[in-house]
């Protein structure tokens, strides 16, 4: 099971942050400083695993972007990385060249789009093309962005 | 305070790559931001469906402050405005409630306190636009968990999500329950869900999320979850059509199948033809579940963890299917990659290393395990660190394997050589774990040497855990122990700071009950204290060993009493005052052992740096040694200074201590029962007369140097800390057998109470001296006992009318009576209660009365004991077994041991010497039993045959248990 999903800047500004377990919010703030400190000391070409108290956390950086996630000790350190990259991909599709800036400014989208691919820290739909058609569905459902620019803005 | 966000897209250039925009051109990126901030026509992010204006306009202010109090201010500045308009008179429309609702989420992501906004989230819930509703959803996932007076309303909210029929909101619904997860929603839906999951009308998308979700509920009040008659359907769900449905399911099955693998024993069969179907059928098309060429590696190994809940199938069939699939994944290995993308290799490597961990897992195929041993063996030198690193990690397991051991051994200089070149700190630590591993009494002296050698330059992180495991493998695997010592003072020199107390106690614990190395190790402390700088942790040994075996080396001029003294004693005021305080103990030890330098040292103590020393221990210890040392004569001195005792066997404190640091799974499986080899167990079974209960003499025991208790047994409070809660008594017979060839020693011990006894025997009678030692510091209060036995024992405590308290290291003796009525099995159990700190411990011994402790020997003659031995030759009088050594076959001991068990040894007898024929009488009340017993070593096989022969069958099967497992 995935304990936790961290995004964070190579600056240490936490850009999304999925818990897939109860938590206060000292110990979260706890792992993210922990988090951020580990990953961001390691030297380039590093494996991509580190061990942590009992979990095991697999990271790896997208351009100015790190993708940290926390599994526990008996599951799978490869099929975890991959599970970035496809949550990467899937933001990938839905922004079309994705960066930082997009994740930033529609946070909530980028939280969607996690939901829709993990639940309870299982993956839960791996095909990429099953994500995105329910994603699209659901955008469907929207008013049109006309509709709302047309409000005030405050 | 700029807030840097690169617009390089994530996954054109992955992290091989640095990215540009940031060192290079840091202009173009200003210009950038500037743009994003101040023109939000040109937002940076594609808006589909909706984009909420006022959100990004927000996201940008926050972006642009210069520092954290300008982003404080615009922050509040926000909340004020929320609050004014969740509190005006105006009605918010849903789209307004939704931004605000966004941007308190965005405010609480950054970091800082919500503490309104609940309600209007929930409100939220019940609109009936989609991205309202979603925006709902998230707020309560991401911040209600704790927040539980709403529970009831969200709850009210899921409950017409769930019923809408509608699949969105359905999921919508099944998402926030998983996300919070809380016992009260698992109480509102736990039994709702399982029938949304087997029903068969539900999307397939519904299925998905039902399952994790029930997972979820699962993990977190499992009593909620009722199982029923769709745990059986849902197993059938391995074989829908729909293989997303398939992973959700797999990883639903396999949480459940750990708890209750009975239940879903089922699903063995349907997860071996599934993962057969992917794996070797290289013509069904799987469409989008194939990744990178990868046929759905997610679901194979989602399928492959299910399987390590289960031994191996039974059925042959079956089994040698999953075999196929197994050599498949193998085989693969081995074929040419079919694109040069990392995801190709990690999806398929993903696979084959958890086939790996399933083969490792049932561990009953000899030639997968060594094809798995080689295949991990050629990742030790891949050019991708995570393979190295994972291929360390995986043989570490595999080490643990009978079949495996020895291939994984022929990797050692690889791994040595990975110790000593990797860049990467946490591929060496992966490397230190698995020689940790693979190491046995064949290498253990070139892995700890090159362990030691790797210590001087190992990283801080790891050089504790390190050092611990350096003291393990040379305890363990000592030859000699003057090796051991040479290793453990070289841990202290190279690493003293990270040598902790257990390591440093334990050396101790083993020259004390190791005689042939005592003097060894008092020349070899010696030569180290020599060094100008030496380790306080080498001062405490040096202090502790010179203490009690100073006099082994006095004979020489070069280290006679007064230089041993002098050399410790220049280093006394460069400790810390626990050490000087362990060092005046050596000190009175001193004198007790070389009168002639006890002059000097009362010089010293009586000193006014001692006997007004600001520190009250060192005070009283010197003023209380110096009066010892006056007043006492040289027989009062020897007996209160004796030489301290030998430990108790317990397990080695290190390995303890390294078990917790690492958590019980995580340390690769140490056969345990080789512990014993150097510990002090066969030294006090051997050798009885050393192990006597000792009442501790409290200023002796210099490893107490507080007030806790003993050294050793504190370690273990940790890690058996769950004991204090009052669990249900279980009766102890941990050192139950250990008592068959001898009467005493100590039969309990836990970090609160140690019971030594002291046994004496005469005919059908028996009297016993129970010895409750209080090992804390805390009084014991309404300390009571009884002994409970069957109707052939008679037990009667005497001395019952004891005080009720014990005091803090005090030690209460009781007698109990004994009288054999007839033969019997039932050994006597002493129940023990008393309430420490407030709580009532209860305790349950087993008593180690057998029936052999009732043998009076009986010496006969050759003739005599083979005619006796023809007059017992009916069948249900002879018990035999046949066993094999579980301890080195010497034949002293096997002598000792026989005495021990209450048996005349016959020498002579037997026309084979190799053999021990023994006989003695058993007296109970009613009868007198004869016995005639034979015992004969196979030293080629390392097996023994006992055979018994008594004029009673019950009484040859049970003396024939009881001496069976002592060899």
């Amino acid at each position: 099971m995935m304990r936790f999903l961290l995004l964070f800047s190579r600056q240490g500004k936490l850009r999304l942050q999925k818990w897939f377990t109860p938590m206060s919010e000292r110990e979260k703030k706890k792992i993210i400083r922990d988090m951020t400190t580990m990953v961001l000391a390691r030297q380039p070409r590093s494996c991509n695993f580190l061990h942590w108290k009992d979990l095991k956390i697999i990271y790896k950086r997208y351009a100015s972007l790190y993708f940290c996630l926390a599994i526990e000790n008996q599951e799978n350190e490869l099929i975890a990385l991959e599970v970035i990259h496809r949550y990467v991909e899937l933001l990938d599709k839905y922004f079309g060249n994705v960066c930082e800036l997009d994740i930033i400014f529609n946070f909530e989208k980028a939280y969607f789009i996690l939901d829709e691919f993990l639940m309870g820290g299982e993956i839960q739909e791996t095909s990429k093309q099953m994500v995105n058609r329910s994603i699209e569905a659901s955008d469907m459902l929207q008013e049109t962005m006309e509709e709302y620019m047309s409000k005030p803005a405050f | 305070m700029q807030h840097y966000g690169c617009r390089q897209p994530l996954n054109s250039k992955e992290e091989e790559n640095p990215p540009t925009c940031m060192e290079r051109s840091p202009t173009q990126l200003c210009c950038r931001l500037a743009r994003d901030v101040t023109g939000i026509s040109k937002m940076p992010a594609v808006s589909k469906g909706d984009g909420m204006r006022g959100l990004a306009v927000f996201i940008s202010d926050i972006r642009n402050c210069k520092s954290k109090e300008a982003e404080v201010k615009r922050i509040n500045k926000e909340l004020a405005n929320i609050r004014s308009k969740f509190k005006g008179d105006k009605a918010l429309d849903g789209y307004s409630k939704k931004k605000y609702v966004c941007k308190l989420l965005f405010i609480f992501l950054l970091g800082h306190d919500i503490d309104f906004g609940h309600m209007e989230a929930v409100n939220l819930l019940s609109s009936n636009k989609y991205t309202e509703k979603q925006i709902g959803y998230l707020f309560i996932s991401v911040l209600v968990n704790s927040n539980s007076d709403l529970i009831s309303l969200i709850n009210n909210g899921i409950k017409n999500d769930l019923a809408s029929r509608n699949p969105t909101f359905m999921n919508l619904a099944l998402h926030c329950i998983a996300n919070v997860g809380s016992r009260e929603m698992a109480e509102a839906f736990a039994s709702q869900i399982p029938s949304i999951l087997v029903a068969g009308d539900t999307m397939d998308s519904v299925k998905q999320s039902a399952a994790l979700c029930l997972l979820r509920l699962n993990r977190t009040s499992p009593d909620l979850v009722p199982m029923g008659e769709w745990t059986a359907r849902v197993v059938h769900l391995l074989n829908d059509q729909h293989l997303g449905v398939v992973t959700a399911a797999a990883s639903l099955i396999t949480t459940l199948a750990q708890k209750s693998p009975e239940d879903f024993k089922t699903s063995i069969s349907l997860a071996v033809a599934r993962l057969s179907r992917i794996v070797t059928s290289a013509s069904i098309d799987l469409q989008d579940y194939t990744y990178y060429f990868v046929a759905a590696p997610w679901l194979s190994v989602k399928l492959l963890r299910l399987l390590q809940c289960y031994p191996p199938p039974e059925d042959a069939a079956l089994r040698s299917r999953l075999t196929e699939c197994l050599e498949t994944i193998l085989n693969k290995a081995q074929e040419p990659p079919k694109s040069k993308k990392v995801q190709h290799s990690n999806a398929k490597n993903a696979v084959l290393f958890e086939a790996i961990a399933l083969i490792i897992h049932h561990d009953s195929e000899p030639t997968l395990l060594v094809r798995a041993c080689n295949q991990l063996g050629q990742f030790l030198q891949h050019r991708e660190t995570n393979l190295r690193y994972l291929a360390l990690e995986s043989m570490c397991t595999l080490a643990s394997s009978e079949f495996s051991h020895e291939a994984v051994k022929t990797h050692i200089d690889t791994v040595i050589n990975a110790l000593k070149t990797e860049r990467d700190v946490s591929v060496r630590q992966r490397a230190v774990d698995l020689l940790y591993a693979m190491c046995d009494r064949s290498n253990a002296k070139q892995i700890v040497a090159e362990m030691l050698s790797y210590l001087e330059n190992a990283d801080y992180s790891i050089r504790e855990e390190m050092v611990l495991k350096v003291a393990i493998l040379a305890e363990k695997y000592a030859v000699d122990y003057t090796w051991y010592v040479d290793t453990i003072l070289n841990l202290i020199r190279i690493a003293g700071d990270y040598v902790s107390e257990e390591v440093w106690y334990r050396v101790i614990q083993i020259v004390i009950n190791q005689d042939d190395v005592q003097g060894y190790a008092a020349k070899t402390v010696f030569e180290a204290l020599q060094a100008p700088a030496c380790h306080e942790n080498l001062v405490k040994v040096g202090g502790y060993i010179l203490g009690e075996f100073g006099n082994l080396i006095a004979g020489d001029s070069r280290s006679s009493p007064l230089v041993q003294f002098n050399l410790l004693h220049s280093k006394f005021h460069l400790c810390s005052v626990p050490t000087r305080a362990l060092l005046l103990s050596a000190y009175i030890k001193f004198i007790n052992l070389f009168p002639e330098v006890k002059a000097t040292i009362q010089d010293v103590l009586r000193s006014d740096s001692q006997l007004r020393n600001a520190d009250v221990e060192l005070q009283q210890r010197a003023i209380e040694y110096l009066r010892l040392s006056c007043i006492a004569s040289t027989d009062i001195l020897a007996t209160v200074l004796e030489e301290m005792p030998p430990f108790p066997e317990r397990e080695s404190s290190i390995l303890a201590k390294l078990k917790k640091k690492k958590g019980p799974g995580n340390l690769p499986d140490i056969d345990d029962t080789r512990w014993n080899v150097n510990g002090s167990a066969e030294h006090s079974e051997d050798t009885e007369s050393t192990n006597k209960v000792t009442p501790h003499h409290p200023f002796t025991d210099l490893l107490n140097l507080n007030s806790t208790p003993s050294a050793g047994a504190s370690l273990l409070v940790d890690v058996l800390s769950d004991i204090s809660t009052p669990a249900p008594i279980t009766v102890s017979e941990d050192n139950f057998s250990r008592f068959v060839c001898k009467n005493n020693g100590v039969i309990y011990e836990d970090q609160l109470l140690q019971i030594g006894l002291k046994a004496e025997y005469r005919q059908n009678l028996g009297r016993i001296y129970v010895f409750y030692g209080n090992k804390t510091s805390t009084q014991f209060l309404s300390f009571s006992s009884s002994v409970t036995s069957s109707d052939t024992l008679k037990t009667h405590i005497l001395s019952t009318a004891v005080d009720p308290t014990v005091d803090g290291g005090a030690q209460l003796q009781q007698v109990v009576n004994i009288e054999c009525l007839s033969d019997f099995t039932d050994a006597p159990v002493l129940d023990i209660q008393f309430r420490y700190g407030g709580t009532l411990q209860k305790i349950a011994v087993k008593l180690p009365v057998m029936l052999n402790k009732f043998f009076q020997p009986t010496e006969m003659t050759s003739q005599d004991f083979f005619q006796r031995w023809k007059q017992l030759g009916v069948p249900q009088q002879e018990v035999q077994t046949i066993f094999k050594a579980q301890h080195p076959m010497d034949t002293d001991v096997t002598n000792a041991k026989i005495l021990g068990f209450g048996v005349a040894l016959l020498i002579g007898v037997d026309p084979n010497p190799a053999n021990f024929v023994g006989a003695g009488v058993i007296h109970t009340k009613n009868t007198q039993v004869g016995c005639l017993l034979r015992l004969e070593p196979n030293t080629q096989a390392q097996m023994y045959r006992l055979t018994l022969r008594t004029s009673r069958e019950s009484v040859s099967q049970r003396l024939c248990d009881l001496l069976s497992d002592q060899f």
